[in-house]
């Protein structure tokens, strides 16, 4: 009875198998209902920066670096201020010493003299992480060492880190970098330590001006939310399509 | 099958069988697909309180004032109002446990961040009145002449 034999092991096998499929893979899900199901559905934390209001005066840098731990006088930063001097002869001139830590005291860039008379548009720009909705800088972490938060964060889990550096060259705004004490990544994360317990972050809560805000993106009233829904923001390098959450009043093309 | 065919399954098993074992301790058992999807939500979750437990260290001006009332009402009454009070005395941590006493930044530079003369006309710079560091007392102290907390010219000591 060989034939009949292997078609009952066969129908056995298959019914196991089906057997074994849960009744949720066969589930087709909406679209919508596929989104409402990535990530918190109360809180996505955003940030808007005023580059009209900033002066450069470089108290959020310090704050940042105290308030996180980043080692003061080496040459890394989780946030930076940069300095924007466009002449007549329509050229820029960038400079951000030492990341804007000690502000910007002096009307040379780098070591140039810039006659007042020459120039036509001056400006400063507070950079940190955009906290990217498709962050590339995760998508290359070959050890699921740094991921997105529900909130919308993007952190770097220090004990997890080989510090094989993917990500510092993945991120198209240059805003991670080699933490010289723990040699792992090191990035912005947003003071998760105080936004998650109802503070500002220290940039925030250091800036005089109100040059830095942060806000749920996800309530209606919050001003952050407001600011984006009704004024006219940009952000950085949108054609990278990595939706930074970072928005810029008072942007201009010659920030990149 | 022979025996000896068999040896080489026995090995290839016990070796697939320690990379399993070696995998279960070494992997956190809370490593996996925490968040959205694998590609950005493949994490350890411990991770998030390990950032959440960082300590607070920049307290704000609330803090201050429980037991500085006095010089949190003179410097509110000034146009230094909008610059918190840790800017110039130092993130307060666990002051005045820890530490009993914080470092005043009484540089030159500190004021120069905003008071250093810049002829940037389309930014608020220009509405902060500025001095040129070079020429305005060099080397010399701003606090020996201003108070930060009273910083018209006519309260200069």
């Amino acid at each position: 009875m060989n034939p009949s034999r292997r078609k009952f092991v066969k129908t056995a096998l298959a019914g196991g198998l089906a057997a074994a499929l849960p009744l949720s893979a066969l589930k087709m899900l909406s679209p919508a209902e596929a989104h409402a199901s990535i990530g918190n559905d109360k809180v996505r934390w955003a940030f808007v920066v005023d580059t009209e209001k900033c002066v450069g005066c470089g108290l959020c840098v310090k704050a940042c670096k105290l308030e996180n731990e980043v080692p003061y006088d080496a040459p890394v930063t989780r946030t930076w201020v940069e300095r924007y001097v466009i002449t007549r002869d329509g050229k820029s001139h960038i400079d951000t010493p030492k990341g804007g830590r000690d502000g910007f005291t002096s009307p040379k860039i780098r070591d140039e003299v810039i006659p007042a008379d020459e120039i036509t548009q001056a400006f400063f720009v507070p950079k940190l992480c955009n906290q990217c909705s498709n962050p590339a800088c995760v998508q290359v972490c070959p050890v699921g060492a740094t991921f997105q938060t529900d909130d919308g964060v993007v952190l770097v889990d220090r004990s997890w880190c080989i510090g094989c550096g993917y990500c510092i060259m993945a991120c198209p705004y240059g805003v991670r970098f080699f933490h010289p004490v723990y040699k792992t990544a090191e990035k912005c994360t947003f003071c998760y330590h105080r936004i998650s317990k109802g503070l500002k972050t220290a940039c925030v809560q250091a800036c005089p001006f109100g040059a830095r805000q942060i806000g749920n993106l996800k309530d209606p009233s919050d001003p952050v939310t407001k600011i984006i829904m009704t004024q006219r923001v940009a952000v950085l390098k949108s054609e990278y399509g990595t939706k930074p959450q970072v928005y810029y009043i008072g942007f201009d093309e010659r920030v990149r | 099958m022979k025996n000896h065919a068999w040896r080489p399954f026995l090995v290839a098993g016990g070796a697939v069988a320690l990379l399993l074992t070696v995998r279960a301790n070494v992997v956190p058992s809370d490593f996996g697909v925490n968040g959205r999807n694998f590609t950005y939500g493949f994490y350890r979750k411990g991770a998030i309180a390990y950032w959440k437990a960082v300590k607070v260290k920049y307290r704000g001006r609330e803090y201050c004032q429980d037991c500085h009332e006095d010089k949190e009402k003179a410097i509110m009454a000034s146009p230094h109002k909008i610059i918190q009070c840790e800017n110039c005395h130092g993130p307060a941590i666990d002051h005045p446990d820890n530490p009993p006493k914080l470092t005043i930044d009484r540089s030159r530079g500190l004021c120069l961040r905003c008071h250093a003369l810049l002829p940037y006309p389309g930014t608020n710079r220009a509405s902060i009145p500025g001095i040129d560091p070079d020429e305005h007392n060099p080397r010399q102290a701003c606090v020996d002449c201003h108070n930060p907390h009273h910083p018209n010219l006519e309260d200069m000591k």
